[in-house]
């Protein structure tokens, strides 16, 4: 075991943690920073999004009305101070990628341009052709190249968060090429680790989004704040889950059911009008999109293929163009995996896991309950989204919650002394764990895969679009016993040399424990807010429930579920109204 | 296990594929591509030839009915075939490539890739025939 | 339709063996099925110690290159029904030295990309207050192709040049040197042609045009080396025949 030592340590590469790392390097140029990641920076998932990050720029636009669609997109479980901060904050940053060079796309007069997306009242959304979030990465990744401070630890795997005299001291990781494992002590740690889609096993996230940094929090005895509200996509790809961005809606597309029909206008959404309205129909927000897919497949207007049910997305009429020119990327996906042309053909649809609005609990500077420890991007819940994420602003999230996160955890840095020896003991624990019970372990009955499809089957039943106590109730107990299996797990690679079977069975330990948070949170909150619906509690109950919940890992391993007011300022919880 | 074979724990142990002297052969675009530098051996020797002419030139006309003669030869005539064939299969490549290293951009657009190729070999023949007019009529 | 596919797949265990050897795996075929979802099959169901790399499954992160059938391809992108009847050769990407099974080393180039200052350079910053630096969409263009690699190193894997020559700093890197030069905003395209002028820069590639051919994401970085080739001669010749001051 080599020791690294730093002072402030982003775990995560992708847009938040390398916003962040960026941050320190710029405000605290005597700190040592550096970024670990498990796959090289640019390969994180900030790489896939694809439709364009909010930010208030054009004249007749206000910074007050991107927070109301904000908070009334998240069904009032937004904390209204951190939006505020969040709106203000985020014209600068998106006009610091600029300067560092990332390819928006323009107005022919050379300003940027912006386009409309679902729940936004007004355009603002800033975008890379439908390559956004690529752009975005490459962008940042290529400019932290620029500062020689920061040091990179690139296919490193974190598997513990170091915490001794209650403040977080740095992580033990494996390095993939040699399965050396290693201490990186540090006085502050972000982490930037992205969401948990992989949870479930429809959905439009990478392979490497496993929840790790949530779990590691949990581990670590931070909670886990709203983990019950997980964001359907209302368009994936049948087989594959890939994404089919809602620019392809902004740009003028229509869903339609097995009809033909414009079902979205059976659901309080407006009136289906044959260019896109803003705040109306398919530019409605994902919860509610997706929920009406649910009720048009219950009353059989859907369409039925090999991979379930789906509706269409036409875009045939935006004609070949503007596809081209403003949703490439959407016409290379579907050519390439589902073998149509959207210029002459309808795309099939339906509902797709897509994006966790919970995380780890944080205040509105990224910090989290655990001195020292920091989290920023997917992987936190400041929270923004509340019970529903509105397009195009986890991109812009990740930008000023990095920076902020970088900026508060370098100044509590700077003010610390160097970790003590115990943590270092705690590692040598951490590495014997690693060998005894992964490495080196013989013997054992299961199958990663099984219990990842047991897992996924699960979810899918209890913690889906619609859901009810008493499937819930199931599914914690069934979780409960993949957890106990997961000790009995029959592992057949024992080599150092990038063992991936190895990172396997720790990222579904992640997702067992993310799993359990995400159940045991959605069967405590008996009420439907944004993308929790239940139907055995179909009302939204502010008396009890306008607060965050926070799971914290029990004695008993099991989540315990308690709950924090939402912060209000300016705009006292109403309902949410589109189409009209 | 082979004697070197050992392994230390933690430490890589890559394995490094030499390229094989034959790698070209491996595919028909690489086996052009040599084919294509090997193209240079002619031009030299066109340009050789040409110096070679100048000299006989200078040294007065018997040197310069020597050279002809000289050029004459079956084994001269064959070269100049052979040379012949990988200097045109030189230019054809050439100016196929011609539009990756210049985008010529009007108004804007990017100029289309065959109108630049296009342009080449309309050079080339303007100037092939006007060589071939003044070589002609000087007979 | 075919039940059933061969695939096979070279495997490394530099813990076991000093040499590359072959393993033969038969993988149900599926018509939509991707290489990669082979590989995985072959992971979840029949040989858990199998390693590769892969994330996004969409074409965009640039993890899952091999070559199949001997030309290097994203494996997320390459579907069986292409490589039939089979069986169907998956190997790790060429020149790069292999770290297990699937798995090369590439720090190689996160060391070159470095080296040609992948980033706007500006000889004044324009403050934030002042908004963006304009640019037109023709601008845009001008650059916008060579932005779009996603690092996937197919191009090297295609480039006998860097087989032969390692030091060569190949394909993406110069492509992405470009992508900077054409940028209105950059100003620091003098800087790198310095470093691409040097011994291992633009002047060791002869023009193979293999990168561009298997680049999947158009990208064309032959191009930009030719590009780069014809700056680099014109700046030669203004230093050797103009007077300091008129270059
Ligand atoms: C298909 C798709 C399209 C999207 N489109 C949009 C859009 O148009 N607009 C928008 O605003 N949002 C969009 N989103 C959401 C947005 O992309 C993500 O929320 C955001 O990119 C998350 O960024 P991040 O930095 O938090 O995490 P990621 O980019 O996921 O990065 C996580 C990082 O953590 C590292 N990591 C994780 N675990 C470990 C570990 N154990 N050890 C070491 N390192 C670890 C990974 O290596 C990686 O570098 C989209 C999402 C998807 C899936
Ligand atoms: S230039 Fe093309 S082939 Fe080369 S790394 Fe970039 S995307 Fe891959
Ligand atoms: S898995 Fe991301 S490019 Fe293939």
């Amino acid at each position: 075991m080599d020791r690294f030592a730093c002072d402030v340590l982003v775990v995560g590469g992708g847009g938040a943690g390398l916003r962040a790392v960026i941050a320190v390097a710029e405000t605290h140029p005597k700190l040592r920073v550096a970024v670990i990641s498990k796959v090289y920076p640019m390969r994180s998932h900030t790489v896939s999004a694809e439709g364009g990050a909010a930010a208030v720029i054009k004249a007749g636009d206000s910074l007050d009305a991107h927070a109301y669609d904000t908070i009334s997109g998240g069904d009032w479980l937004s904390d209204q101070d951190a939006v505020e901060a969040f709106v203000r904050e985020a014209p600068e940053e998106m006009l610091r990628l600029e300067h560092w060079g990332c390819p928006w796309s323009r107005e022919p007069d050379g300003h940027i341009a912006v386009r409309p997306f679902g729940g936004m009242k007004i355009e603002r959304t800033w975008f890379a052709a439908d390559k956004t979030g690529f752009h975005m990465l490459h962008t940042l990744f290529q400019t932290t190249l620029k500062y020689d401070a920061i040091e990179r630890y690139d296919e490193w795997f974190v598997t513990k968060l170091l915490v001794d005299a209650g403040r977080c001291q740095g992580v033990v990781a494996t390095e993939l090429a040699t399965g050396k494992i290693q201490v990186i002590t540090a006085k502050a740690v972000i982490l930037c680790t992205g969401g948990c889609g992989k949870v479930f096993p429809f959905t439009t996230n990478a392979n490497i989004k496993n929840g790790d940094g949530m779990a590691l929090a949990y581990r670590a005895g931070a909670p886990l704040k709203d983990m019950e509200f997980v964001q359907y996509h209302p368009t994936g790809l049948p087989f594959t889950g890939i994404l089919i961005t809602e620019a392809a809606r902004a740009e003028g597309g229509w869903l339609l059911n097995k009809d033909g029909y414009r079902f979205l206008q059976d659901y309080d959404l407006g009136k289906p009008e044959p260019k896109p309205v803003l705040r109306s129909m398919e530019l409605g927000p994902r919860d509610r999109l997706s929920q009406a897919f649910v009720k048009e497949q219950e009353k059989g207007r859907t369409l039925e293929g090999p991979y379930g049910h789906y509706v269409h997305l036409d875009l045939r009429h935006l004609g070949a163009r503007v596809i081209d020119t403003k949703l490439p990327f959407v016409r290379e996906l579907c050519l390439k995996y589902q073998n149509i042309d959207p210029v002459k053909e309808m795309i099939p649809v339906r509902p797709v896991v897509h994006y966790m609005m919970g995380g780890v609990s944080t205040d509105i500077h990224g910090a989290t309950p655990l001195p020292g420890l920091y989290a920023a991007g997917e992987a936190a819940c400041v929270s923004i989204n509340g019970a529903n994420r509105l397009g195009s602003n986890s991109l812009t999230e990740c930008l000023v919650f990095g920076a902020r996160a970088g900026e508060a955890a370098a100044a509590f840095a700077a003010a610390q002394r160097e970790p003590g020896p115990s943590v270092l003991a705690q590692a040598d624990d951490e590495g014997r764990r690693l060998e005894e019970k992964f490495r080196r372990k013989t013997g054992g009955h299961e199958r990663i895969a099984t219990l990842r499809a047991e897992m996924h089957e699960t979810m899918e039943e209890s913690a889906g679009i619609y859901r009810t106590g008493a499937t819930l109730e199931k599914a914690a107990e069934k979780l409960q016993s993949l957890q106990e299996r997961f000790g009995d797990l029959a592992l057949a690679d024992h080599s150092y040399t990038f063992n991936t079977e190895l990172t396997a069975a720790l990222e579904l330990s992640y997702m067992l424990d993310v799993a359990e948070a995400i159940v045991h949170s959605a069967l405590r909150r008996r009420e439907s807010r944004g993308s929790h619906q239940r139907t055995d509690f179909p009302a939204r109950d502010d008396a009890e429930f306008l607060a965050h919940s926070l799971a914290y890992r029990g004695a008993d391993g099991r989540p315990r579920v308690e709950y924090l007011p939402v912060t209000i300022t300016r705009w006292p919880p109403g309902k949410r109204v589109y189409g009209r | 296990m082979s004697a070197e074979a050992h392994y230390t724990p933690y430490h890589p142990r890559w394995y490094r594929r030499r390229v094989s002297v034959w790698w070209w052969l491996q595919n028909r675009a690489y086996a052009g591509f040599v084919l294509r530098e090997l193209t240079s051996v002619f031009v030299a020797f066109f340009a050789g030839v040409t110096l070679w002419q100048l000299r006989t030139l200078a040294q007065g006309p018997d040197a310069y009915a020597r050279f002809l003669a000289c050029l004459g030869t079956p084994l001269f005539v064959a070269l100049h075939a052979v040379a012949f064939l990988f200097v045109l299969f030189h230019s054809i490549t050439w100016f196929n490539l011609a539009p990756k290293a210049v985008v010529v951009r009007l108004s804007g657009k990017r100029v289309p890739d065959w109108v630049v190729v296009g342009l080449n070999y309309a050079a080339w023949l303007v100037l092939s025939g006007a060589v071939a007019l003044i070589v002609l009529r000087g007979r | 339709m075919q039940p059933a596919v061969t695939l096979r797949v070279t495997r490394y265990r530099p813990e076991q063996e000093s040499e590359p050897t072959l393993a033969t795996y038969e993988v149900p075929y599926r018509k939509d099925w991707v290489v990669l979802d082979a590989l995985n099959y072959i992971k979840d169901t029949l040989d858990g110690s199998l390693s590769f790399r892969w994330s996004c499954r969409m074409g965009v992160c640039g993890s899952c290159g091999m070559k199949v059938n001997g030309s290097p391809k994203l494996t997320c992108a390459s579907f069986l029904s292409d490589s039939l009847p089979g069986p169907i050769r998956v190997e790790p990407l060429d020149y790069f030295p292999v770290v297990r099974d699937l798995v090369v080393d590439m720090s190689d180039f996160m060391r070159k990309l470095k080296k040609v200052k992948p980033w706007i350079i500006r000889h004044d910053e324009r403050p934030l207050a002042e908004g963006e630096y304009l640019q037109t969409p023709d601008q845009l263009d001008a650059y916008k192709q060579f932005s779009m690699c996603i690092n996937c190193m197919l191009c090297y894997s295609a480039c006998p040049i860097y087989g032969l020559e390692p030091s060569f700093i190949g394909p993406a890197a110069i492509a992405l040197a470009q992508r900077y030069n054409m940028d209105s905003r950059d100003e620091g395209a003098p800087e790198r042609l310095e470093i691409l002028s040097e011994h291992d820069g633009i002047w060791q590639c002869t023009f193979v045009g293999e990168c561009t051919k298997v680049c999947p994401k158009h990208v064309d970085p032959a191009g930009a080396i030719q590009q780069y080739k014809l700056t680099g001669a014109i700046h030669w010749l203004k230093s050797l025949l103009l007077p300091r001051g008129a270059r």
